[in-house]
């Protein structure tokens, strides 16, 4: 009795089975994205952090890397963002100090970069 | 040569060591010769649930290091002669479970058995990748409830990347949902995920639901697997399960509220 009343004058009070799913399908598209994340990428978002900032003024969170997928194709996906009324030439400064690493990545320049095509 | 499932979860206490301990002996009295494991070193508890505690000599650990034989350490359950009891070891050191030795013992297992089922403890540890890093299949127990579901999927995804199958890239390890601790009434009030819901988040093959039952608590309590309590809901929905899992085809049950008859509608009964 007590519960219909409350039914009625709370409509949304039921759905709670509702935002339990809407809450899971948000946070789930999340990890699902991050979840093949490999290893070496806080490395990598250093160095290429510590090489930007040779050249121009950068903060730490103006660089973003991503992996993701486009159809068969794994992406390397990096943004930097440049703050256009804060380019600053910087003095060029030497990559870390620490010992160079080999390269791990090689980039293949006959293939077309997939992202770059149309559409 | 056998199949090895293993019943994963992540979470905690949703009903791994219960549904375990029915699967295995749904698969018994279906007349496959099956042994359950359980992989829970420190924690132990499938032995409690099959009723056989005091017919623990030695177990997983000792066979492992050599210390015992795999016919010393199984335990011949006596209601169903197809089903054997692999206790674990209640001791501290988790990294007991050496990955080299889990697989000799279940190769070994192998020649004897149709079915080994693996008891997966809870979390993401080393005990839980190792009982599943062997899996052909997997049954992610789950509730309808948002940690547990948001637990299984991050271990649909360990077992895509990280099981035996997924490093060789074999024919990936096929992953069904078992739906626990089902309540069709709450369902209904809007309460608890439908499980419609839980299978469009997770979209894996539903293999059964389990609804909420006494007659679970009645069975851990005695040490019987609830299969062998022929009036239970829980029990029949494993059974059900368990056939679905062989290959037949089971209406799902106790998924809709059953239809108030006619009489009872009329008293105002529920």
């Amino acid at each position: 009795m007590i519960a219909r009343f409350l039914d009625l004058v709370f409509p949304e009070r039921r759905h709670s089975a509702g935002i339990a799913k809407d809450r899971l399908k948000i946070v789930l598209a999340h990890e699902r994205a991050s979840r093949d994340v490999p290893d070496f990428l806080p490395a990598l978002q250093n160095d290429l952090l510590a090489v930007v900032a040779g050249y121009v003024e950068i903060r730490d969170d103006m660089l973003r890397v991503n992996v993701g997928k486009s159809g068969d194709t794994s992406l390397l996906e990096i943004n930097v963002e440049i703050d256009g009324a804060n380019i600053k030439p910087v003095r060029k400064v030497s990559t870390p100090d620490r010992p160079k690493p080999a390269p791990r990545i090689t980039i293949d320049r006959g293939s077309p970069v997939p992202w770059a095509e149309p559409g | 040569m056998a199949r090895i499932i293993v019943l994963t979860s992540g979470k905690g206490g949703v009903g791994k060591t219960t549904s375990a301990a029915a699967i295995a002996a749904a698969l018994a009295l279906r007349g496959k010769r099956t042994v359950v494991i359980d992989f829970d070193v420190g924690l132990r508890n499938l032995d409690l649930v099959m009723g056989c505690e005091r017919r623990v000599v030695f177990d997983f650990i000792n066979v492992i290091n050599g210390d015992a034989k795999l016919n010393q350490a199984l335990i011949k359950d006596k209601r169903n002669d197809n089903l054997y009891i692999f206790p674990t070891s209640q001791t501290r050191d988790k990294d007991a479970l050496k990955r080299d030795g889990v697989e000799r013992v279940l190769e070994e297992l192998k020649d004897d058995f149709d079915y080994i089922v693996c008891d997966s403890p809870a979390g993401i540890e080393h005990g839980a990748i190792t009982a599943l890093y062997f899996a052909d299949s997997a049954v992610i127990v789950t509730n309808p409830e948002v940690s547990s579901v948001r637990d299984s999927d991050r271990i649909i995804g360990i077992l895509a990347s990280k099981s035996r199958r997924a490093e060789r890239n074999l024919e990936p390890v096929d992953v069904h949902l078992l739906l626990t601790r089902y309540s069709m009434e709450r369902v209904k009030r809007g309460e608890m995920l439908s499980v419609e819901d839980v299978n469009e988040i997770l979209s894996i093959p539903l293999l059964g639901v389990i609804p909420e039952s006494e007659s679970v608590l009645r069975a851990s309590n005695t040490g019987t697997p609830v299969v062998f309590d022929h009036e239970s809901p829980a029990g029949r929905a494993y059974i059900d399960a368990v056939a679905r899992f062989l290959g037949e085809q089971r209406e799902m049950r106790f998924v809709k509220p059953e239809r108030r008859s006619f009489f009872r509608a009329l008293l105002g009964k529920a």
